[in-house]
């Protein structure tokens, strides 16, 4: 393949250059620091600090709370779009700016009202707790913070792709004798699954980062309900720079190599939809 | 351009000439921890009046406030304060550790280790206090839920932790395994850890969870004016620590803002009848003996401990205790 394929368009180099500048200077040149500071200390002492038990504990919280948050935003975000794009119904411009609303809330805010909902003595959680559920400071309310912050990315990226697939397709397949779930699994789903997939990498990357609201609904028990963010915090607490950083600098391996399986995956069914 | 002794001179001759012709007011940055933002608001009014009638000089203080150890961080990493007034001695410690702006030895150059005002932990409860909890033993029953924040990340939890430890020790002739249970008992009964006072404060008072508050005694009686006495009360333990939260001038910034002067002036103002009084009011222990006598109503009979006489310094305690793979960390690690 050759490096630059030929384009009718003009300004491939002042274009390309301008998005290595930026991306350098606000990128790539922070999350180098991230690993330079890393490194201000020995191995030894990256290694004991990335694999103590209390970290480890944590990757497998923010990781698994993020996947999962992910997967429920998917589904709850596609009805979402479904509902906003094929329906009309009254207050349906009220809901579709609803959507938004999480993205411009501060986390801190929405973290601190879904623990009032949450907790054993609030709206929600005293009806939960006589039925053995608890929310607030448990693995699931992580999940509950992390799937409010991560639905608009998955309704924002379906949206649109709902909104221009033809009716018509549908109804062709029903008039060729589909029914409605063949509908769904064969014209639709082919349809929306690359923008799902868009929509859960955001979804799942945001949720990976996210801090604020996953502080307070939490409880931040050792071992248990810690995410990895909060140690990274707790350990500039106690000024371990090169020990937050490490963590930190695993983390960003670990969510790039997602984040770049996804992508690739994302691709391949982009591709699979356009030849096949 | 190279620095030859010409240039230099000439630089230093500009900068001496800004600076004794600086217009303006003289500026100071207090950077402190949470509980103290009323406080430095009065004590900063108060010493702005004395300094402009003492010198004529006008002088106008900033004031940042943050959990002690992230305070102590903005400054290690470039937070240009003047003076430091923090929640313990060893965040002081560390900005002279790591980042040299101020001498090791800062706690021995103002009276009382450096503590103009002290203060200790008490239990903020409900009203009525439902539990009945009255001492530190009353918080390791079974079903008695202890709101307290991490003592990794938040100063005022640290003392609470080793309030705890201490008051163990004293009951049992200084028996460190007795203490150790004593404090991971403790510690199973916190059911969420917040990072900092604050929070747990929130945590407490907002959102009704649990019985009974660790708190700074200030923060406690904050707490108690603003949500009203028909809703929490404060109990005094027993015994608790003698929390000394330290202040110092940063010399090395202080230099160069040529501030070092106002500076000391604005920490000693702080030992003065006036700046005690102010304290007093709002509820840190005074060290003057007489304006500790005549706010004597406020402030409960307690018997104190302090880190250097049970635990040998900050150093040591931070060590042991809260340093990662430390006795607190093992309290929460898996069997």
């Amino acid at each position: 393949m050759p490096f630059k394929k030929p384009s009718i368009l003009p300004g491939f180099w002042p274009a390309l250059s301008y998005t290595i500048l930026y991306l350098s200077l606000i990128v790539l040149i922070p999350l180098s620091a991230v690993f330079l500071k890393s490194l201000t200390t020995s191995w030894s002492h990256l290694w004991k600090v990335v694999s103590s038990p209390e970290v480890v504990a944590s990757y497998r919280l923010s990781f698994g709370a993020s996947l999962v948050a992910g997967m429920i935003s998917v589904v709850i975000g596609f009805l979402v779009a479904w509902v906003l794009v094929r329906y009309q119904f009254p207050g349906k411009a009220l809901a579709d700016a609803l959507v938004d609303l999480p993205f411009a809330l501060p986390t801190a805010v929405a973290g601190i009202a879904l623990t009032s909902l949450y907790t054993e003595n609030g709206w929600l959680g005293r009806y939960l707790a006589p039925l053995g559920i608890k929310v607030a400071f448990t693995p699931l309310g992580v999940i509950v913070a992390l799937t409010f912050i991560g639905l608009p990315f998955v309704v924002r990226s379906v949206q649109p792709v709902l909104a221009d697939a033809d009716a018509e397709l549908e109804e062709a397949a029903s008039s060729l004798g589909a029914n409605r779930w063949q509908v769904f699994r064969l014209v639709i789903f082919p349809l929306v699954r690359p923008a799902l997939l868009t929509g859960f990498a955001l979804a799942f990357a945001r949720a990976l980062g996210e801090y604020g609201s996953v502080i307070f609904i939490a409880g931040n028990m050792p071992m248990k309900t810690e995410i990895t963010p909060l140690l990274i915090v707790t350990k500039l607490e106690q000024y371990d720079y090169a020990g937050a950083t490490a963590i930190a600098a695993v983390m960003l391996t670990a969510s790039f190599l997602m984040l770049l399986g996804i992508n690739a995956l994302e691709r391949r069914t982009r591709k699979f939809m356009v030849t096949g | 351009m190279k620095f030859t002794p010409k240039w230099t001179g000439a630089a230093l001759a500009l900068l001496a000439g800004s600076v004794m012709f600086a217009a303006g007011p003289v500026k100071l940055l207090n950077v402190s921890y949470d509980p103290t933002r009323e406080l430095y608001q009065d004590i900063n009014a108060a010493f702005a009046k004395q300094w402009k009638s003492k010198t004529g000089v006008d002088v106008e203080i900033s004031q940042s406030h943050g959990g002690s150890g992230k305070q102590a961080r903005s400054v290690i990493d470039g937070l240009p304060a003047d003076v430091v007034t923090l929640g313990l001695a060893y965040d002081i410690d560390s900005i002279a550790e790591h980042a040299h702006l101020l001498p090791a030895n800062w706690q021995t150059r103002l009276p009382k280790n450096s503590t103009p005002y002290t203060s200790t932990i008490v239990f903020l409860v409900r009203h009525g206090n439902p539990k009945h909890i009255k001492d530190w033993d009353d918080l390791v029953r079974p079903g008695v839920s202890v709101i307290a924040p991490n003592p990794k990340s938040s100063g005022g939890a640290r003392w609470a932790y080793l309030a705890a430890w201490g008051y163990s020790l004293r009951k049992n002739n200084g028996d460190d395994g007795k203490a150790r249970d004593f404090v991971t008992r403790l510690y199973r009964n916190v059911p969420v850890l917040d990072s900092g006072a604050r929070g747990s404060t929130t945590t407490f008072a907002q959102r009704g969870i649990g019985d009974v508050l660790l708190d700074w005694e200030n923060e406690a009686f904050l707490a108690l004016n603003e949500l009203g006495k028909d809703r929490v009360e404060v109990v005094t333990p027993s015994i608790s620590i003698l929390a000394e939260p330290p202040v110092a001038v940063v010399d090395r910034v202080a230099a160069k803002h040529g501030t070092t002067q106002v500076a000391q002036a604005y920490l000693e103002f702080l030992y003065t009848p006036e700046g005690q009084e102010i304290g007093a009011r709002h509820f840190y222990r005074p060290r003057s003996t007489e304006v500790a006598a005549r706010y004597a109503g406020r402030f409960a009979q307690v018997q104190l401990f302090t880190v250097d006489a049970v635990f040998g310094g900050w150093q040591k305690a931070q060590k042991r205790h809260f340093d990662d793979g430390g006795v607190f960390d093992q309290i929460y690690a898996p069997k």
